[in-house]
């Protein structure tokens, strides 16, 4: 559905350079550290800026040529504040989908739906300008689906946002893209939450492609069990080497790979024998961020 | 936060109605700017100023037209009328400007413009021609007040109202000229803030400092230097074309053979204002 061919952009900084990647529909993430080439990427997709060489095709559409049909079915979410304080939601959200080509009463209509989806609908006829920064991601992402695209581009729509709002974004993002029959490609720094909710990732860095695949393909690799305890974690590290469990420790958690069937029995059997208090036990997919362990340090 | 999730349980709807074109959009846009214009759709505090300046300048008219009625005399014809006003006309562009793209600028809200099937052309279009007709709309409403109180005490009928249009028709065009060269001089201003304070007060300053080099040049030996002063700032050289295209309007503006080298000047001016913004805005949409 994206399909992103090569681009190169130039000037005096390269912010994209040979990148070749072809998406497909659903949940994509985007990450890349800061500058990595994620918002121009970004915006070559929204045809604000042409790329140097290369081609870009959205829906089978040259953003650069035809960016109107291509803006037609795309929503945007920058990544700064975009949103004027001395007016409703509901009224902006409702002009900014008539500068969507929508007519006045569908205009005023979708604007309600939308800001009902992301949650908003008690609070949409007080001004912005009292919002908090949660609510103003949440008219932020309304705006962009006001028009009903077939495509989101979300620009760190978790930026600024607390633990538990960047949850219920994240929650909210899949849904999107799950339950709303709507693709999204969404772009962050962070790849721990992208992995969450995401089919797909594109990873980026210094605008060179780092790798392109899909979730479960990247973490097909076996799953690990987390065992913590409040105490004694040598005293079971030990002991789990000796019924032949490689265990790795991971600051106060212990890591064991999840080979056999039994395995879950076994250790749990070790702890019961050694008496300690077990506080967690728990299956853990290989994170993607092992995949690029020593990049994402320097990110985060 | 997590009420949002109840929220959510009603299904999401696509939306299979009709996709209007950019013609619709820049309509759509010009008429928001419009009613931005006069503090519609904005707080009980946007709507003091432009609807101050609007009331002083109908009142004015009013005024004129009632002495009209009473005395017969006429104190200011329709060209004189917009000339007198010129200061709160640069007060009203001092606050509409601003409000039209200063506050877009300000509050970051470009991005969502340019995401959307809307050219840099589109906007700056939209733009200009709200507040092109709202500056307008503060001169034209007044001067038809005028010609209203003129028509209803015409004392030969039908004849006298023919000629009362044949003289407010000019008018209205020469109102038209004021709207577009302080409009564009006004918005390219206001496109390079998004402080509307700054904005507001660099409009007043363009206008402020060149009518004393128009005072300096106009004392000059030379006949030349004194017919061409008026070029030297917007006030006069709008007046200076009126002038010269309707020689009885009496602005007292002595312009001699130049009146030609006014009207070219104004274009100029017009068209350079406009071109730069449109630039300015064709920069600003690719960021």
């Amino acid at each position: 559905m994206t399909q992103g061919l090569t681009k190169t952009y130039g000037g005096r900084v390269t912010a994209l350079d040979n990148l070749t990647v072809d998406v497909e529909p659903g949940i994509v993430g985007l990450v890349g550290a800061n500058g990595a080439g994620k918002s121009t990427f970004i915006k070559i997709m929204l045809g604000l800026i042409a790329p140097t060489s290369g081609t870009v095709r959205v829906f089978d559409l040259d953003p650069t040529s035809q960016p109107d049909q291509v803006r037609n079915r795309v929503g945007y979410m920058p990544e700064h504040d975009a949103l004027p304080p001395d007016v409703s939601a509901a009224e902006f959200v409702t002009h900014l989908g008539r500068i969507s080509g929508l007519p006045r009463t569908a205009a005023r209509e979708r604007a309600s739906e939308a800001l009902r989806h992301v949650g908003l609908y008690e609070e949409r006829y007080r001004q912005i300008g009292g919002y908090s920064t949660g609510m103003k991601q949440r008219v932020k992402l309304a705006q962009a689906l006001v028009h009903d695209p077939d495509l989101l581009l979300l620009d760190e729509p978790t930026n600024g946002l607390d633990p538990a709002g960047r949850d219920a974004m994240l929650a909210l993002v899949h849904r999107i893209g799950t339950e709303f029959g709507i693709s999204v490609v969404t772009c962050s720094h962070l790849l721990g939450e992208v992995e969450q909710i995401c089919d797909s990732l594109v990873a980026i860095e210094g605008g060179k492609l780092l790798r392109a695949d899909r979730i479960s393909n990247m973490t097909e690799v076996s799953d690990v069990l987390a065992v913590e305890v409040s105490e004694g974690t040598q005293e079971l590290a030990d002991a789990l080497e000796k019924l032949d469990l490689p265990v790795r420790i991971d600051g106060r958690v212990l890591l064991v790979p999840l080979e056999r069937e039994d395995t879950y029995d076994r250790i749990l059997r070790a702890v019961a024998d050694l008496d300690l208090p077990l506080h967690r036990l728990d299956q853990r997919r290989h994170r993607v961020a092992e995949l690029f362990a020593p990049r994402e340090k320097a990110d985060v | 936060m997590s009420e949002a999730s109840v929220i959510h349980d009603i299904g999401y709807q696509r939306y299979e109605g009709p996709r209007l074109g950019r013609g619709a959009v820049f309509n759509s846009l010009y008429v928001h700017g419009l009613r931005a214009a006069y503090g519609f759709g904005r707080s009980a505090k946007a709507k003091i100023f432009p609807w101050l300046v609007f009331g002083i300048v109908s009142l004015v008219a009013v005024i004129l037209a009632a002495v009209r009625a009473q005395t017969g005399l006429l104190p200011l014809n329709y060209i004189q009328f917009a000339d007198a006003m010129s200061w709160l006309i640069i007060f009203f562009v001092a606050i509409v400007a601003p409000e039209l793209v200063s506050r877009d600028m300000r509050a970051g809200v470009l991005p969502l413009y340019f995401s959307r099937p809307l050219r840099a052309a589109d906007y700056v279009g939209a733009k200009v021609a709200a507040m092109v007709t709202a500056v307008w709309a503060l001169l034209a409403v007044p001067q038809f007040i005028m010609f209203l109180g003129a028509a209803f005490t015409a004392k030969n009928g039908m004849s006298d109202v023919w000629k009362e249009l044949g003289d407010l028709l000019p008018a209205w065009g020469y109102s038209l000229l004021w709207a577009l060269l302080f409009t564009s001089i006004g918005l390219l201003i206001a496109s390079l803030t998004g402080k509307r304070a700054f904005a507001a007060g660099g409009i007043v300053a363009v206008f402020l400092m060149t009518t004393p080099v128009v005072g300096v040049l106009s004392i000059l030996r030379s006949t030349d230097a004194q017919e061409l002063a008026g070029l030297a700032s917007p006030m006069t050289l709008v007046s200076g074309v009126g002038q010269w295209l309707v020689p009885d309007a009496n602005t007292g503006l002595f312009i001699g053979r130049f009146g030609p080298v006014y009207l070219i000047e104004a274009i100029t001016l017009i068209a350079g204002c406009l071109l730069l913004l449109l630039a300015r805005y064709r920069k600003v949409a690719s960021l």
